[in-house]
């Protein structure tokens, strides 16, 4: 079963931390990526540049509306993801109580008909 | 997708045969008696027949209670029953959504019946267990008991969604005071399950007992006219002593296991009322320690205020209200802060800031019964003590 995990937290504060800090969960989270990217639960994952960096674009209509910043004004922001492939949803609740970071949101992937569901 | 299609069959299988277990102890019991192999038998039963006329008759629950407790219940459904109880417990799933699923899927409660219990709308109870049922299927919870290192904290999912649904039914007091009997009877009989499913499980004891205790004095709790009795002026005569000294060996079986938790030190000091003559005659040290217990396992300002309540019978009124004016800006919005804050200031002799906690209590809560009880006391018809 695929999930995606969004990884998510106060970009602000994120950007506040002082340097040290900063490499200490890099690496961290380096480590966890090698660690469980090795196993084969993870697929793929990146890391995003902060929210304040965000352009959306909406459709308003029959014209398509930029504004600058993320899709929601919120505290916390999307500041990375993982493509994750476990056998069911314990499995990836197992793997986000091991994220060192803030906060993960778990979310299942949709499988579609024809595609097999591995797990 | 077979996977997918897996766990719905797994999800819908448990769930009926749950309802068949129901059915046909209920068809077969009352001539037949016990059969010789419960198992075998209850396999060939049809299904959903008369299950909603019957399912809600205090009998059946004595039944079931038999069919698990007999040594020939085979090993394969007391696991299945155990998966149906945890994959309802989920902590994925939101708890009144576990709530409504645990009695849907494992009480076998109608979903207007759920929802007549909870004051909600049967609508709003069927969008809650249909959500909860795709989730299950969506994220692909799974269908199992937790593995060990999971299961305290899983087994404490559960024993939080009977707790709640067991005090959502006795705390009541309202109008609809009858059904939500039932549902303290529901949660009762949940744990009781649990119990049987998991033997060595003292937690699991120890809410069984915790609920069996405050039920031996549910009797005494109202006057005849609805009127809400204090436990201190309760006549103790009317609590049911078989049942408390049933609940306190089942509580002294947990505490053998030398494993203690927030449900069986909540029983002991339950079972510490429970056995003392009178209101003055309780062993309010043993009482403060036990709260001190559980301070220890999780600190929260309403387990600091009922410590403080202790404290007042060891301590006197004053080393209490000290206690509880450090709670003040914590508790500000709960009113059984305002109302024991009440009942200190009186017992000092400060009677106008007295009437001013009751009053903040009073606008507090909607609770009819403890709205007549604080207006009472604003009157002056109840005396200081």
């Amino acid at each position: 079963m695929k999930y995606v995990f969004l990884f998510t937290g106060p970009d602000e504060e994120w950007e506040a931390t002082p340097a040290e800090e900063r490499v200490r969960v890099y690496g961290e989270i380096v480590k966890w990526f090698d660690e469980h990217g090795q196993a084969g639960r993870i697929t793929s994952g990146e890391e995003l540049m902060p929210a304040r960096t965000a352009t959306t674009v909406r459709r308003h209509g029959d014209r398509m509306i930029m504004t600058d910043g993320p899709f929601i004004e919120s505290k916390e922001t999307v500041g990375g993801f993982a493509v994750v492939e476990v056998p069911d949803l314990d499995a990836a609740l197992a793997l986000a109580k091991s994220w060192p970071g803030q906060t993960v949101e778990v979310r299942p992937v949709v499988t579609r008909a024809g595609e097999s569901a591995r797990g | 997708m077979v996977g997918l299609l897996g766990a719905v069959g797994d999800f819908d299988v448990a769930e009926e045969a749950v309802q068949d277990a129901i059915v046909a102890a209920l068809e077969h019991w009352p001539s037949g008696g016990m059969p010789a192999n419960p198992g075998a038998w209850l396999a060939t039963v049809a299904r959903h027949k008369a299950i909603d006329r019957l399912r809600r008759e205090a009998r059946y629950r004595e039944k079931l209670a038999l069919l698990e407790g007999s040594p020939v219940m085979e090993q394969e459904r007391r696991d299945e029953r155990l998966r149906l109880i945890f994959t309802c417990c989920h902590p994925a799933l939101a708890r009144e959504a576990q709530v409504a699923l645990t009695l849907r899927a494992v009480v076998g409660l109608t979903t207007a019946q759920i929802a007549r219990a909870f004051l909600a709308s049967e609508a709003t109870v069927a969008q809650r267990i249909v959500r909860a049922k795709r989730k299950i299927v969506d994220a692909k919870i799974p269908y199992r008991v937790p593995l060990d290192e999971d299961l305290p904290e899983r087994l404490g999912e559960v024993l939080a969604v009977l707790y709640l649904t067991f005090n959502e039914g006795y705390l009541a007091t309202d109008g609809s005071a009858a059904s939500r009997e039932d549902l303290a009877r529901d949660a009762e009989w949940l744990a009781s399950l649990l119990v049987r499913l998991m033997p060595d499980e003292p937690e699991a004891l120890g809410l069984l007992a915790l609920m069996r205790l405050h039920r031996a004095r549910s009797a005494a709790r109202f006057e005849h006219d609805g009127r809400m009795v204090l436990l201190r002026d309760q006549d103790r005569g009317r609590w049911d002593g078989a049942a408390i000294r049933g609940a306190t060996q089942l509580l002294d079986r947990a505490l053998r296991a030398r494993r203690p938790g927030p449900y069986q030190l909540q029983a002991a000091i339950a079972a510490c009322h429970a056995r003392a003559a009178t209101w003055e005659a309780t062993d309010w040290p043993r009482i403060v320690r036990l709260y001190g217990e559980l301070l220890r396992l999780g600190d929260t300002p309403v387990v600091r205020l009922n410590r403080a309540i202790a404290l007042r019978h060891v301590a006197g009124a004053e080393v209490a209200l000290a206690e509880l004016d450090g709670l003040a800006n914590e508790l500000a919005a709960y009113h059984l802060f305002h109302a024991t804050r009440a009942e200190l200031l009186r017992a000092l002799g400060r009677g106008a800031d007295a009437r001013d906690a009751d009053s903040r209590a009073l606008a507090l809560t909607a609770n009819p019964a403890e709205r007549r009880l604080l207006e009472d006391r604003l009157r002056g018809a109840e005396p200081a003590r």
